[in-house]
């Protein structure tokens, strides 16, 4: 366990040496929300009923950026073959590098989300309900993310491909949050959708470390 | 060289295909401790699949390998920790400096604070004259500097097997003596050392495994 | 040389030589009987009219769409374990032919959608459902085609088709509910429980049809893909024979 510990602190210490890189995401989180008022008019009511949605897909999308290089970077300078040679198992360390994937960028975007949610005009009482489904959603996009990730190492069509693998797996998770947020606007109990949320987090949480550990172990022979 | 002992790492029958291609096969060797084992050959002949697969990385098609006599392929974990690889990349990152690199890998291999694992790194920034440059970040090193920093990875953590993929890439001839040194002080202690390399080692008696694509 | 890169696959091609007139031969007879059946013999809906003949290719193709999927999931499994390079062929032999059946599901209920719904395309449970394996398809074929070495697409998209294959129940749960908060139900449907007996034995006969079509185009094209293994192998040690060693 030290050494995943170890692989979380090194990549978390990484992740603030370059910031560069984690206020790119954001800075796309927040322009693409942006564009939304410009593509279906800035009526107040119209923003209201879609933003939960909004937000959300352009979170998932954003999810999306970092993910090329979180496996690749380590294959590209040799590192995956210390990680693999370790004699800590493969599926801690996919873990932490997930974990770290998850504090470096999907954090700093939920905490910027109540701005963007803010200037579509989602109802206050809102906000509580959005910042729980994010934090609740977003850990099962890092692990899905973390699969995607891992079986797209030394792929020709990086990105792209890991869209394709990605998005049609997170349907689930973004059905659920985006349920919860409008459950609060109507005022319905939200917890059974914030119940399954987490489901879908301890589901992934125990699927993606052995799809992860055995496409990065096919990855290097 | 199959009567050989059963000490040390050895392989029978081993082959290597790499994507649909045979690279080498019906390779017989053993490994004794106290051995280095230089790998020659041409470009393709196959030394660095076969150190990836000696590494555990790349399982054999066919045949078999063993650490005094037991299939590693029954223990692959055991395997991986009683080596150390460093491969033809230095797997360094631009912003963590030489320390950070050593304390990040010692911790990799599990070598805590009680183990010494200071001591350990101090001695390995020693062993390859890093101790000047260890809180210099990777991205301010020159090439032969930041190969030093890879190989000083194999004094950080204790291993019975070392196994080097052009060792030498970028070194200095000050740097292949501080490499010399630690080889010569890992066979001392029992340990054996495969390199792929096109250099002679100063004062070491090697035994060579030729490795050739006939055409 | 490994027996398993050879044996088998030897012993795969009889096995195919003497399967595929049979399959395809029964495909044939399925179709086109089916097809009469379906279209000309069978009586129109008397809600639906003759829309409902869509169904005859529609549910068949639904019901296809999912079995090659289990198919594929299947020889990922023995891909992953087994490691043969056969599960690999098959692998990437079935996945196109499991996405132009869900295409084919997609494009009639989009027919089918027009004189019903009176719009090409409705977010019914159903559809979005399969549109959304038809992605997983695509993902799969696009991770299996996106490596130079064929073994290493084989096995990340054996992976992939094995996520995609625990997830897809909980991908249906979320559609199904996602769907009936949003949509007040009760628009007919082109799979309606009252089946007559007139109408479920075309059915039935295109279901047999299209699993033996499948059958057919799948040994095709896993002979076709075998065959190109041993050219890239042949290609191979011509340009260069295995390696020798010596020992000093």
């Amino acid at each position: 366990m030290n050494a995943a510990f170890a692989l979380l602190r090194r990549d978390l210490s990484l992740a603030l040496r370059n910031v560069g890189e984690t206020l790119t995401v954001l800075a796309f989180f927040v322009i693409a929300a942006t564009l939304f008022p410009f593509g279906i008019g800035p009526e107040p009511q119209i923003l209201a009923r879609v933003a939960t949605g909004i937000v959300w897909v352009v979170a998932l999308l954003a999810s999306l950026l970092p993910l090329e290089r979180l496996f690749q970077a380590e294959a590209d300078e040799g590192g995956l073959d210390q990680l693999l040679l370790a004699p800590a198992p493969l599926e801690a360390l996919a873990l932490a590098k997930c974990a770290a994937l998850w504090i470096g960028s999907a954090v700093p975007l939920i905490a910027v989300s109540p701005i963007v949610a803010a200037m579509l005009q989602l109802p206050s009482e809102a906000f509580g309900t959005l910042l729980a489904s994010l934090l609740l959603g977003t850990p099962s996009l890092a692990l899905l993310g973390g699969i995607g990730a891992a079986l797209a190492v030394g792929a020709r069509k990086g990105s792209a491909l890991l869209a394709l693998i990605v998005l049609p797996l997170a349907i689930p998770v973004l059905i659920f949050a985006v349920a919860a947020v409008e459950a609060q606007i109507a005022g319905l109990s939200v917890r059974p959708h914030l119940f399954l949320l987490a489901g879908f987090a301890v589901f992934w949480l125990t699927v993606a470390p052995f799809a992860m550990a055995a496409a990065l172990r096919q990855a290097a022979s | 060289m199959t009567g050989e002992s059963a000490a040390g790492l050895s392989g029978r029958e081993l082959a290597c295909m790499r994507g649909g291609r045979t690279v080498f096969a019906k390779l017989d060797f053993g490994f004794a401790p106290g051995e280095l084992v230089v790998l020659r050959g041409p470009n393709g002949a196959g030394k660095s699949s076969l150190l990836r697969v000696l590494a555990g990385l790349v399982a054999p098609a066919e045949g078999t390998l063993a650490w005094h006599g037991a299939d590693i392929a029954d223990d692959p974990a055991g395997h991986r920790a009683r080596l150390q690889y460093v491969g033809h990349l230095d797997a360094l990152k631009a912003n963590l400096t030489a320390r950070e690199h050593l304390r990040f890998h010692a911790a990799l291999r599990e070598v805590g604070a009680r183990d010494g694992e200071a001591h350990h790194i101090a001695h390995a920034l020693d062993v390859f004259g890093l101790a000047k440059l260890a809180d210099r970040p990777a991205r301010f090193l020159s090439q032969g500097q930041k190969r030093r920093v890879a190989l000083a990875r194999l004094c950080v953590a204790p291993a019975a097997l070392w196994l080097l993929d052009e060792p030498t890439n970028g070194l200095d001839t000050e740097g292949v003596a501080c490499l010399a040194a630690a080889i010569a002080d890992k066979r001392e202690g029992g340990g054996i050392v495969v390199a792929a390399t096109h250099l002679d080692f100063p004062g070491s008696q090697a035994r060579t495994l030729t490795l050739s694509p006939s055409q | 040389m490994n027996w398993q890169a050879l044996a088998n696959p030897t012993r795969f091609k009889r096995l195919s030589d003497r399967l595929l007139p049979w399959f395809a031969g029964g495909a044939a007879l399925c179709l086109v009987v089916g097809l009469y059946l379906g279209l000309v013999a069978s009586p129109p809906d008397y809600q639906q009219g003759d829309s409902v003949r869509i169904m005859y290719v529609h549910v068949p193709a639904a019901w296809m769409a999912m079995f090659v999927y289990a198919n594929l999931a299947i020889a990922a499994a023995a891909s992953l374990v087994w490691r043969h390079p056969l599960a690999d062929v098959a692998g990437r032999a079935m996945a196109p032919i499991g996405a132009a059946f869900t295409f084919l599901c997609l494009a009639t209920g989009s027919l089918w959608g027009k004189p019903m719904w009176g719009t090409w395309w409705v977010w019914d449970a159903r559809l979005t459902s399969v549109l959304i394996l038809l992605f997983v398809y695509i993902a799969y074929m696009a991770l299996n085609s996106a490596f130079d070495d064929d073994t290493r697409g084989a096995r990340s998209s054996a992976i992939l088709a094995l996520v995609g294959a625990i997830n897809l129940p909980i991908i249906k749960f979320s559609v199904d509910w996602w769907n009936t908060l949003h949509q007040p139900a009760s628009v007919s449907r082109l799979d309606g429980p009252s089946i007559h007996a007139s109408m479920l034995t075309p059915l039935l006969l295109m279901a047999v049809g299209f699993t033996l079509l499948f059958l057919a185009l799948a040994l095709v094209r896993m002979r076709a893909g075998l065959i190109e293994r041993r050219l890239a192998a042949l290609s191979y040690s011509r340009s260069a024979e295995a390696g020798v060693a010596s020992f000093r």
